[in-house]
Order: structure tokens, then C-alpha cells, then sequence
């Protein structure tokens, strides 16, 4: 277990009511773990902290692609998040292949953040290919539906 | 005694519980999702221990997944800290079937407060006023209700919380869509898509107790105020509520502690309830039997480290404090920073941050696990940190608020902080005790 503890609320505090006391401007921390730079800024102070290390970065889930770029009939995902095809889990899903939709329509939800955001088709016409099935992960703008 | 300490949470509670675990001697594990391996709390945590990949359903709120990580790890209590399984019985109970020590309440405490309708019920019975109301199982239902309670009313998740699943409704034409989305929102985020209807209060601010009991013993670490919400999501919460007369605020913290001793409850948690801001009568809602998101303007003020006390109750320890040792001092009021573009209809802003720089100094406290070049996955909530600030006076506590938030600055995502910096210029906080209208009337 390594000791070098991360710095409390009360510890920042107590290293700028020092420094604010000096002429220095900023102060970094480099431990083990982490670094912190305490900076002046105006009449007050910043703090920064980096815990990088080498630790590769995990790869992204793999996300809808968003590979059909000029699609003028895809219904594209407005935010990140997953995907839904129905109100609620058992539920028939919004629309399926040949639905008839106006731009209001609701063809799916998108969980972001823990929000439901519904998805409208946008356009008027008929649902001619589902691109991202439910439970997806989609990023923004992936083509989600296409409409004919 | 708990020596293994397992965090089955994310984000900035997971820090915040791994901070007072490792002052206490304790090996802290965290129970982390794919997509938070490289995040800070798993950085900080002793050891971590994946527990599935990024959809929450199949981790944070996964009981098997995480029970069976916990038992992995060697793990001799769980942590759950607020949201995901902090409040779900059947999670109690298998920690419990596993050997393991639950650091929350007791399994009937968390049946009796873990839908809305039994905490009415328990409420009623402790001797508490509620507001009227009752449950709806589907459309029919809700139509019937609405006729008793009225327009406008309130849909809210029985087994919610945090304001999801909870919709505002005006008039009788919106309430079947209302109805669709609140039970969407409900099962997506509890796997329980019933809901609750209940007249809604207009002129009500929004005040709650934080208690500890040890089962026996029972005490109050006095009130917090969080009538500034949009949509029933808290955005500022203050200790203790301001504009209050100090007979209705006894009255309101003997109500609290009394709910307390009826459930015999043990652990740390808050019972909330609705105050009319004009008579100061009030409705008991629920009791959050966890810490709470705003559990650090409690904290500022009265000096007590709440995680620390949910981990000596839970390690067996009776209560060490009495409710004279607790002398509340002076004021404290928190932001939530939120990636949210708040000036569009407060969209999700998921994305990653370029900087990350918040404000510090005397009286400025800040729990988060957002640095530099960090990730704002779209998998979980919108918090990216809280900002604290506490001052001798109220007064002192709203202009250190106004000069941190000068300094707070997030690249690279949208955030709440100038919908914070437009509150504390506002008048109406100026002057303190508004009520849950504060968020409609507030100057664009």
C-alpha cells in the first residue's frame, strides 16, 4: 500500500493559505501517484491535479459507426449513449423495417447520462433499415435508421 | 473491525470513500466498470477488481457481479455509496449472505424506506405529516389519482430517487405521455417502472435532516436546503437552511430524529421533507437511508466526516457522539458541476476534458475525480465534481461561492458553472430561503 496519501481539502486549503501569504505564483506536488499544481489566478488560487501514468488507455467500446457520412435518409444519433428500440424493456419496439414515420416520430431512445433522450425520425417516409440494434452503443451522430 | 474495504461506486463518492477509509487503516478495493479502469478513483485505490463492462446495468447495478467481486477480493464490507445499489434491499441481503458486511442501514430499515409508498406509510406511523397522494400501477390508475390530488402533480418512481422518473404535471392532457416517460425512466434506472402520484406543492422549499443511529441511539447533524433543483435534480444545496424559524427547524430535526428511533435505524441517513416557505408547515417525503450527494455542507459545518461514521456504525461501534457534541458553525453551500450544456436545455456534454482547474484556498473544498485529460463517459450521471464553500455567515459563505466559481475552469466539455455564477448574483439567493421555484424565475 503506498503511502503517499492523496492530499485532503483541508491540506490544499493550508498550502494556499501559505502561499497566499508570498510572492510565489504557483506550487507543483509530484508524487508516486500524482502531481498537483496550485497556481494563482486573479485575486484567488487554482488546483490542478494529473494521475497519469503509464497505464495504456482501455480501448473505447465499440461504438456505431458513424460511416455513411453523406446518408441524406439516416436517422442519426443526436448524443452518445445506448441505444433503445423500445419504451421499456418487453415492449414492442418504436417502429420497425417499413413503419411509416412523419419527422416527429419517435424511433428509439438514447440513454445518456442516465437520461432518456428520444429520438425522432426527422424526416417523413418509410423505415427501410435498422442500423443499430437495441441495447447498442452508439456514438453521436451514428446512423441509427435508414429511411426510404 | 473492517480491514477490506470494497467501493461498489464510481466517480467522485468513490474517491471520497477511499480518502476516509485509507485514515482509517482500512485496504480499499474499488469495484470498477471497463470504462472506468484508468479513471482517478481506480488510480487512488489500493487494489481494483473489474466488475463488468461499461452499461451499468451489467455492473454498477449488477448485485451478482458485484457481490461475486467483493467475495474475489476478500472484501469484508461493501461500500455503496449513493445511487446504483446503495438502497436496493435485495443487495443488502445477499452482502449479508456472502459474509459481508453492508455499510448502510439495516435490511428492514431499507425495506420500510425503500419505496416511496411504504416510507409514507412508516412516516404516518412514526407520527410524521405526509403530503396526499398514492400509487398507480398504470394509466388507469394515475387518472384515478390525479382526480384526488389534482393539478398539477407529481409522477415519481416508487423505488426512486435523485429525481429520476419524477415528472411535473400540469394538466390532464399531458399526463398519459408524462406517464410513458416517468415509468421508462423508472425502470431503466431501478428496474422498477412503478409510480406514485402526489399533489404537488407549489410554494415548497425543499429541506432535509442528515441522522446517525447505531440502532439504538439516535441523533441530528441539523438541516440542508436544496429548493434550488431543475426538474427535481438538486443543483445547490446549503447547511444549514437558511431563513428558517429556529422553533419550526427544532421541530423539523425532532420529527427527523424521532422517524429515526421508530426504524431503530442504524448508519447514516437523511429524511427529507417538504416545507411550505410561507408557514414553514411540512410534509414528510422519504428518508435516503445512504450518504447523500450534499453530504459535505453537513460536514463543513458540524465537522463530523459522515463516511467515517458510516464505517465505524457499520463495523459495530455504538455511537460515539451525543447530540450536544454536535454544534453546528457557521455556513456552507455546494454547486454541482455537471457536464451539462445547461443554456440548451441542459443536454448531456460527455466528451473529454482538455483542463481542469478548480478554484482552492481557505474555506473552498472540492470532491471530484475529474483531472486533465479526463473522460466524461456517457454511460453514468452528469457530475464531474462539487464545489463547497463554507464561510462564518451565510453572507460570507454566497461571495467566497461568487469568487471560486470566477476561478473554476473546465475545458473541453459544458458545464453548469455559469448557470452557479448567474445563481449567486441572483437576489433572490442573496437573501436566502427561496423555494423550488427559484430554477423557473431565474434571470437567463
Amino acid at each position: 500500500m503506498s503511502n503517499d496519501l492523496p492530499l485532503s481539502p483541508e491540506d490544499v486549503a493550508d498550502i494556499v493559505s501559505i502561499l497566499d501569504g508570498s510572492t510565489y505564483q504557483t506550487l507543483d506536488v509530484k508524487t508516486a501517484r500524482f502531481r498537483l499544481r496550485v497556481a494563482r489566478d486573479g485575486d484567488g488560487w487554482t488546483q490542478e491535479w494529473d494521475f497519469s501514468d503509464d497505464i495504456p488507455d482501455v480501448a473505447e467500446p465499440a461504438a456505431v459507426d458513424a460511416t455513411v457520412e453523406d446518408d441524406a435518409g439516416a436517422i442519426r444519433a443526436p448524443l452518445p449513449g445506448i441505444f433503445y428500440r423500445a419504451p421499456q424493456p418487453g415492449a414492442p419496439p418504436f417502429v420497425e423495417v417499413g413503419s411509416a414515420v412523419d419527422a416527429n416520430t419517435v424511433i428509439g431512445i438514447i440513454e445518456t447520462m442516465k437520461l432518456m433522450n428520444p429520438v425522432h425520425a426527422g424526416a417523413s417516409g418509410t423505415i427501410s433499415v435498422i442500423l443499430a440494434e437495441n441495447g447498442a452503443v452508439v456514438g453521436k451522430h451514428a446512423a441509427l435508421m435508414r429511411l426510404a | 473491525m473492517i480491514r477490506r474495504l470494497f467501493i461498489a461506486n464510481r466517480g467522485e463518492i468513490a474517491l471520497r470513500i477511499i480518502r476516509t477509509a485509507r485514515r482509517m487503516g482500512m485496504v480499499s478495493i474499488l469495484g470498477a466498470s471497463e470504462a472506468d479502469r484508468d479513471s482517478v478513483p481506480a488510480k487512488m485505490a489500493d487494489e481494483v477488481a473489474i466488475i463488468g463492462p461499461a452499461s451499468s446495468a451489467q455492473s454498477y447495478l449488477s448485485v451478482e457481479a458485484v457481490i461475486a467481486a467483493a467475495k474475489a477480493a476478500k472484501a469484508d464490507a461493501i461500500h455503496p455509496g449513493y445511487g446504483f445499489l446503495s438502497e436496493n434491499a435485495a443487495f443488502a441481503v445477499a452482502t449479508a449472505d456472502a459474509g459481508i458486511i453492508f455499510v448502510g442501514p439495516d435490511i428492514s430499515s431499507l425495506h420500510a424506506m425503500g419505496d416511496k409508498l411504504m416510507a409514507r406509510k412508516v412516516g404516518i406511523e412514526a407520527g410524521l405529516p405526509v403530503v396526499p397522494g398514492g400509487a398507480a400501477a398504470d394509466k388507469e390508475a394515475a387518472r384515478a389519482r390525479a382526480e384526488e390530488t389534482g393539478y398539477p402533480l407529481l409522477l415519481k418512481a416508487v423505488s426512486g430517487g435523485g429525481g429520476r422518473g419524477m415528472k411535473r404535471v400540469d394538466a390532464q392532457q399531458e399526463l398519459d405521455s408524462q406517464i410513458d416517460l416517468a415509468m421508462a425512466e423508472a425502470q431503466a434506472a431501478f428496474g422498477d417502472s412503478r409510480v406514485y402520484v402526489e399533489r404537488f406543492i407549489a410554494c415548497g422549499r425543499h429541506v432535509e435532516v442528515q441522522v446517525l443511529g447505531d440502532g439504538i441511539s439516535a441523533i441530528h447533524l441539523g438541516t440542508r436546503d436544496c429548493s434550488i433543483q431543475r426538474r427535481f435534480q438538486k443543483l445547490v444545496e446549503e447547511a444549514p437552511a437558511p431563513a428558517m424559524p429556529d422553533d419550526k427547524r427544532a421541530a423539523i430535526e425532532l420529527a427527523a430524529v424521532n422517524l429515526t428511533r421508530h426504524l431503530n435505524y442504524s448508519g447514516a441517513g437523511t429524511v427529507e421533507f417538504l416545507v411550505d416557505a410561507e408557514t414553514f408547515d411540512f410534509y414528510f417525503l422519504e428518508m435516503n437511508a445512504r450518504i447523500q450527494v450534499e453530504h459535505p455542507v453537513t460536514e463543513a459545518i458540524t465537522g463530523v466526516d459522515l463516511i467515517e461514521q458510516q464505517l465505524l456504525i457499520a463495523g459495530g461501534a455504538a455511537l460515539s457522539l451525543t447530540q450536544d457534541m454536535i454544534q453546528p458553525l457557521g455556513h456552507a453551500i455546494e454547486v454541482r458541476i455537471n457536464a451539462e450544456n445547461w443554456q440548451a436545455d441542459f443536454r448531456p456534454s460527455p466528451g473529454t476534458v482538455t483542463r481542469a482547474a478548480w478554484p482552492a484556498g481557505p474555506g473552498i473544498r472540492i470532491d471530484t475525480h475529474m483531472t486533465s485529460g479526463g473522460e466524461v463517459t456517457p454511460f453514468y450521471d452528469s457530475l464531474i465534481g462539487k464545489l463547497i464553500v463554507s464561510g462564518a455567515t451565510r453572507e460570507e459563505a454566497v461571495k467566497r461561492l461568487g469568487s471560486a466559481l470566477e476561478q473554476l475552469s473546465i475545458e473541453g466539455v459544458d458545464t453548469t458553472r455559469d448557470l452557479h455564477r448567474a445563481i449567486a448574483v441572483d437576489e433572490r439567493f442573496i437573501a436566502g430561503g427561496v423555494d423550488t421555484r427559484f430554477f423557473e424565475g431565474l434571470a437567463a
